[in-house]
């Protein structure tokens, strides 16, 4: 197998590509959503109001583990201004499950039928095992139990639960005049709870005889559980400060053969390691107004996706798709933790068909969406690198322990070895794992996740090989990195060969080194590597970052009105990066109908939306402008031929100019009014009476609503597409750590992009710095904290958990991109949300080893006291108890 | 049955505006009453619905309680001044400028912007078992969940607890107490005038408060004397993030030189116990010594005599004595 892992050059010869000049895209311009979000006009769902509007609260569950033996809710419903109380036992039974699929489908879901996120509730649709798809995803890797029968899927996650699994986790809701009266009942129910066994630190429960996070086992198999305990030797390793290597792992994934390439090693690091887990903490929480009228739900609700929240809310109600209305206009964020809106959502809309229609608002506090609004698991184990002497990575084994929350896999642990092998292109990899039950808040996808961990896991021991083989930082990194249509990912052991391994559509990370190396003068700052100011020493660090850029398959939809307006529907949720607007774009740069002409109708799914991907796994920015590449080609084409029709002569005499379709080489034949007026009367294909067969049903009905207002040009994305599509970043970091207190700063950075064609250079700044910032964040500070006895939270408030804030972020950071488009997007075009996450994360955590040593940093959050009591000490360790100790 | 947590509930509120009114309403009121000066405490609590008071007295329009005085070479400043106002003010930054500097690394600019420094030397204790609504003794139990062998108690005590573990979490707090301040209470018709060490209560005389003030008290004022105006002094914090963060210990110090040998010195520190931890032995040993490398190594092993640490905290000890050691050494230990 030696041969086929050389990781396979670009196939030759290819033209270097150039970047790609259009007349709209890669423009700055004003966002049509800007004016009401910097005026407050912007209504999130929770500032909506309708007649006779009711309000939730829920009752959070006090324990990390219990079953409810009874609930007596008379003294609350019998108070004043209460209106009724919604408990487990009013939910709808779940969708069938899909056959205990895996999770997620990773970037081919574009090809989903309509309805198919039925699935997503439990999965969030997330792209968090796409990468992992060729790797150890789906439970296929599942090593322990082969001869047993597989145990029964583990029941989906509901809005509420008679066993909560994790304290806070919603047991019932009330409705009530006011929120304050709801809360004054709730606090008169009376509860019998059955305490059960719990688990909060992952490691814990490996040990012999310890508590289960669930009765069905503590850790997870594919959709199921089972128990597994580690031995007294292994246990004994671990309390004596290091982790069992020879652990039994659920999960194993291979490529080459590590044996011999550790064989190869001239070098070989390795180290036990620790980071945290994180609450998503989006601006705004997951509130849902809900009511009811003419037999539809009407709901407004803060989601990443719009188009893909309408089956998966629909599905929490119980209701069908088309009897959903959903309006999110604006969203505060989701950072992966709404991307098919959230299954709380349903309370409102149940507790409103209680209440025979009556408008109910749930406002969800910050208290209750620390609870409820999910995390990204954190990670205990070990990782070892071997080297050559010139830097080449020769193999990569790992040994993953994820907190993966109550309900299922979460998988950012098989992702985390997915994005090794890709980064670092290594030739032999093994990456072994366990998903383990934790009673704390469910594990989802949480920006690049998997991928931000991989950088925490990797970068910092690449950065200590270049520092024993003396090979500088950027020329150890790209010698590693992948290019052009570089194969990668793991496979389950014993997978017969000539199973064909992922492929990248296009990667330029040594050029986004290159690039960054020169903004950041990576030569000159080089003298300050080490550098001592007083108490202060300097470090500079780099790191990549990649994560998956782009889905394929879905629609686009737009209507030229009579009034020479073109109506741009975008099923895309207004989640804060502004693709649902710069994506529109593609039409007015294929069709030539001038952007100024253009309005986009987005948030409302009444209005008429179509079929779009999910706004997660940084798949919107590709999909969409291959989307709305096809549709503004279509509208092109239909405008020629309307000309055509009705001017004579060939549809290829015809061209757009500004002003409407003109003769070529000629005058405008047909003003944009003029050109929607013929096309409603041509009708068929024009108006929208026929659409392609192959578009989804969501478009259809979208199609059909608008059929006869005008010009429609409808499409589904055809284009081929051969490889998994990534984006990249390099990010470079220099720091200064005080040696005597441990206190860190940023005092300058770098991200440079591989996003392909730049279509939108100021939403793409705020990506690369605002990703960069979350990854700081996870480096820095952010973090949660648990009782270990008691199981309950004690870290559940913004000063306390710590995301990380804009004075943490380095003031004079730079970003660039290369602008070299990926060959499989018309435009060029590829996303970058998760990227830049990723690579700061690595810079950061690189550049503080190279200030403190290679020796001290074990754990992320890196908190002054690690560096600084590493420091103190003669061992150069932390005075901690256990360093890989979770939720500290 | 179970807490529900974030949601105000009703309070009658009263908003006077002149100390005398104010007041009137606190000594109508006893115990029922809950003073409120910017808010940032405060309703942590009542949103929480741990406390639970009848009647909240804001404070935030009585112009009285607000500004800076000079006070003979002193300064007197109104207990609602707000931190911002502290932090940039001449007077203060030109004779206390700790204290500046102390008021400028509380939380983040928009809490400075409504936090006073009344409020910021009243606050209560961070301990988030307690602010979480533990039953425990600070809370009126009879346990100390943050000091249980598993607790996760990295933010707490290393000194004087007394079955509770609960640190003072104020910056301001140590500086006024390294400056001699006074703190000016009203209730009714009487004023008092305490010390810092009569204001700050540790867990041994009353478990439930952090400071002395009582029902119908009102701090109207601290006053800080002209004893180490426009002298050297020291203020560091070290915390996880930049902004918006408690102290994980915190340091002031003031000194009056002869010369090269100090005369006489404060050094407090925070975040170590439930009162600002003056160092008394620290200050007495300084006396007649040079603020040099050998004075501050020989202080920083003093100053964490009798620290007792908890199973996630013992990192406080040597970060307590490189910031005793930075204080002495000064600002040009570190920039330089």
């Amino acid at each position: 197998m030696a041969e086929q892992q050389k990781p396979v050059a670009p196939a030759a010869p290819v033209a270097p590509p150039k970047k790609m000049e259009f007349k709209v895209l890669g423009k700055n311009y004003v966002t049509p959503d800007l004016v009401a979000k910097v005026t407050g006009r912007a209504r999130y769902a929770e500032d909506w109001k309708a007649e006779g509007m009711v309000f939730v609260k829920l009752m959070p569950s006090p324990r990390p583990h219990a079953r409810i033996r009874s609930i007596d809710a008379s003294a609350a419903l019998a108070m004043p201004g209460v209106h009724g109380i919604l408990t487990a036992d009013d939910l709808p039974a779940p969708p069938p499950p899909p056959g205990g699929a895996p999770p997620a489908k990773g970037p081919a879901q574009g090809a989903a039928p309509a309805g198919a996120p039925a699935a997503a509730p439990p999965a969030g649709g997330a792209p968090a095992a796409a990468p992992a798809a060729g790797a150890a995803g789906g439970g296929a890797a599942a090593g322990g139990a082969a001869a047993a029968p597989p145990p029964p899927p583990m029941p989906p996650e509901f809005a509420l639960t008679k066993e909560p699994v994790y304290e806070g986790e919603p047991i019932l809701a009330i409705a009530a005049d006011s929120e304050e009266i709801a809360s004054d009942a709730i606090e008169k129910i009376v509860v019998d709870f059955e305490p059960l066994p719990f688990v909060i630190d992952p490691m814990e429960s490996l040990r012999p005889g310890s508590s289960n996070g669930r009765e069905q086992g503590n850790v997870f198999v594919g959709p199921s559980m089972r128990t597994l305990k580690w031995t007294r030797e292994q246990m004994a390793s671990y309390d004596a400060g290091k982790f069992p290597q020879d652990g039994e792992a659920t999960e194993t994934a291979v490529f080459g053969d590590i044996e011999a390439g550790f064989k190869q090693a001239d070098l070989i690091v390795e180290r036990d390691m620790h980071q945290q887990t994180t609450s998503h903490q989006p601006l705004e929480s997951r509130s849902a107004m809900a009511y009811w009228q003419n037999g539809k739900c009407y709901m407004h609700v803060s989601t990443q996706s719009l188009a893909r929240t309408v089956a998966s809310v629909a599905g929490w109600v119980g209701i069908k798709p088309e009897e959903l209305v959903l309006i999110s206009e604006y969203t505060g964020g989701g950072f992966g933790s709404k991307i098919p809106g959230a299954q709380s959502m349903a309370i409102p809309a149940l507790m409103s068909k209680k209440l025979n229609g009556r408008p109910v608002m749930m406002r969800i506090s910050r208290a209750e969406e620390t609870y409820i609004g999910r995390v990204r698991p954190g990670y205990q184990g070990y990782i070892k690198m071997g080297f050559r002497k010139d830097g080449r990575v020769t193999a990569i084994d790992t040994f993953i322990v994820e907190a993966s929350g109550p309900y299922r896999r979460q998988g950012d642990h098989a992702t985390t070895a997915n994005l090794g092998s890709l980064l670092f292109q290594a030739p032999n990899m093994r990456f072994r794992g366990l998903s383990v039950a934790t009673n704390t808040p469910p594990g989802v996808s949480q920006r690049a996740p998997g991928g931000l961990q991989a950088s925490v896991w990797f970068e910092p021991l690449v950065h200590e090989a270049a520092k024993k083989l003396g090979i500088d930082q950027v020329a150890i990194r790209k010698l590693n990195a992948p290019e052009g249509q570089a194969q990668f990912g793991l496979v389950p052991p014993n997978t017969p060969p000539g199973r064909p391994r992922n492929k990248l559509t296009s990667c330029f990370v040594k050029e986004c080194l290159d690039k960054g190396a020169e903004m950041f003068e990576w030569e000159r700052k080089k003298a300050n590597s080490g550098l001592r100011l007083g108490t202060k020493i300097r470090g500079i660090g780099v790191g990549t970052g990649a994560y998956t850029a782009g889905s394929i398959g879905v629609d686009g939809l737009c209507i030229l009105r009579p009034d020479g307006k073109l109506e741009i529907h975008q099923g895309v949720g207004n989640l804060g990066t502004l693709s649902t607007f710069d994506t529109a774009r593609t039409i007015a740069e294929v069709s030539g109908v001038p952007w100024e002409n253009c309005e986009v109708v987005w948030g409302n799914t009444s209005k008429g939306l179509p079929w779009s991907s999910i706004q997660a796994g940084s798949q919107t920015t590709y999909a969409h402008t291959r989307a709305n590449y096809a549709t503004g080609q279509d509208l092109k084409k239909k405008l020629q031929e309307v000309a055509a029709k009705t001017r004579g002569g060939s549809p290829d005499s015809y061209d757009t100019g500004p002003n409407g379709v003109i003769r070529r080489g000629g005058g405008v034949v047909l003003t944009w009014a003029q050109a929607a007026e013929a096309a409603i009367k041509l009708g068929g294909i024009y108006d929208g009476t026929e659409v392609p067969k192959e578009i989804n049903a969501m478009t259809k009905a979208a199609a059909a609503a608008h059929k006869g207002r005008g010009l429609m040009g409808v499409a589904r994305d055809n284009l081929p597409r051969d490889g998994q599509t990534y984006g990249f970043m390099a990010a470079f970091a220099e720091v200064e750590v005080d040696t005597e207190t441990g206190v860190w700063t940023i005092v300058d950075f770098t991200g440079v992009a591989d996003v392909g064609t730049v279509i939108h250079p100021n939403s793409l700044g705020g990506q690369i710095n605002g990703g960069s910032i979350q990854g700081i964040g996870h480096v820095r500070s952010q973090k949660l904290v648990y009782d270990p006895h008691y199981g309950n939270a004690l870290a559940n408030r913004m000063y306390n958990n710590k995301p990380p804030t804009i004075l943490d972020a380095p003031f004079n950071a730079k970003w660039a991109a290369v602008e070299l488009p990926d060959p499989t997007n018309p435009v060029g075009a590829k996303g970058i949300g998760e990227p830049s996450t990723v690579a700061a994360a690595g810079a950061v955590l690189a550049a503080l080893c190279d200030a403190v040593g290679d020796d001290v940093i074990r754990r992320t959050p890196v908190q002054p006291e690690q560096i600084m009591s590493a420091l103190a000490s003669a061992e150069r360790k932390p005075d901690m108890p256990h360093v890989l100790q979770a939720f500290i | 049955m179970p807490p529900i947590r974030d949601v105000m509930p009703a309070f009658e509120l009263f908003q006077p505006t002149s100390v005398t009114d104010a007041l009137g309403v606190l000594s109508r009121h006893g115990a029922d009453a809950w003073p409120m000066a910017g808010g940032n405490d405060t309703f942590d609590w009542l949103k929480d619905r741990i406390k639970k008071p009848r009647v909240v007295v804001d404070l935030s329009m009585v112009n009285e309680l607000q500004g800076v005085k000079d006070a003979g070479g002193g300064l007197e400043i109104g207990s609602t001044t707000t931190l911002t106002t502290i932090a940039n003010h001449p007077m203060v930054k030109e004779r206390f400028p700790m204290l500046a500097q102390a008021a400028l690394l509380v939380a983040s600019p928009q809490i400075r912007n409504v936090s006073t420094l009344g409020g910021n030397v009243s606050q209560d204790a961070r301990c988030w078992y307690y602010r979480a609504g533990w039953p425990c003794y600070r809370a009126g139990g009879n346990i100390c969940y943050a000091d249980t062998p598993q607790a996760i108690n990295r933010e707490h005590a290393l000194f004087d607890a007394d079955r509770c573990v609960a640190v003072s979490p104020s910056d301001t707090a140590p500086a006024l107490v390294a400056l001699d301040a006074q703190f000016v209470i009203r209730n009714g018709d009487a004023e008092r005038v305490v010390s810092a060490e009569e204001f700050f209560v540790g867990p041994g005389i009353d478990i439930t408060k952090l400071t002395s003030l009582q029902p119908g008290d009102l701090l109207t004022a601290i006053r800080i004397p002209n004893t180490f105006a426009n002298k050297a002094n020291y203020f560091e914090k070290v915390r996880d993030r930049m902004v918006w963060d408690f102290a994980l210990v915190n340091i002031a110090a003031s000194f009056d030189m002869s010369g090269t040998s100090i005369n006489d010195a404060r050094m407090v520190v925070n975040g170590v116990s439930a009162t600002p931890y003056r160092l008394n032995s620290v200050e007495a040993f300084l006396r007649g010594k040079a603020r040099d490398k050998a004075t501050a190594d020989t202080a920083a092993g003093m100053a964490v005599e009798g620290a007792v640490p908890l199973a996630h905290n013992a990192y406080k000890i040597p970060l307590m004595k490189a910031l005793v050691k930075r204080a002495i050494r000064g600002d040009a230990a570190w920039t330089s």
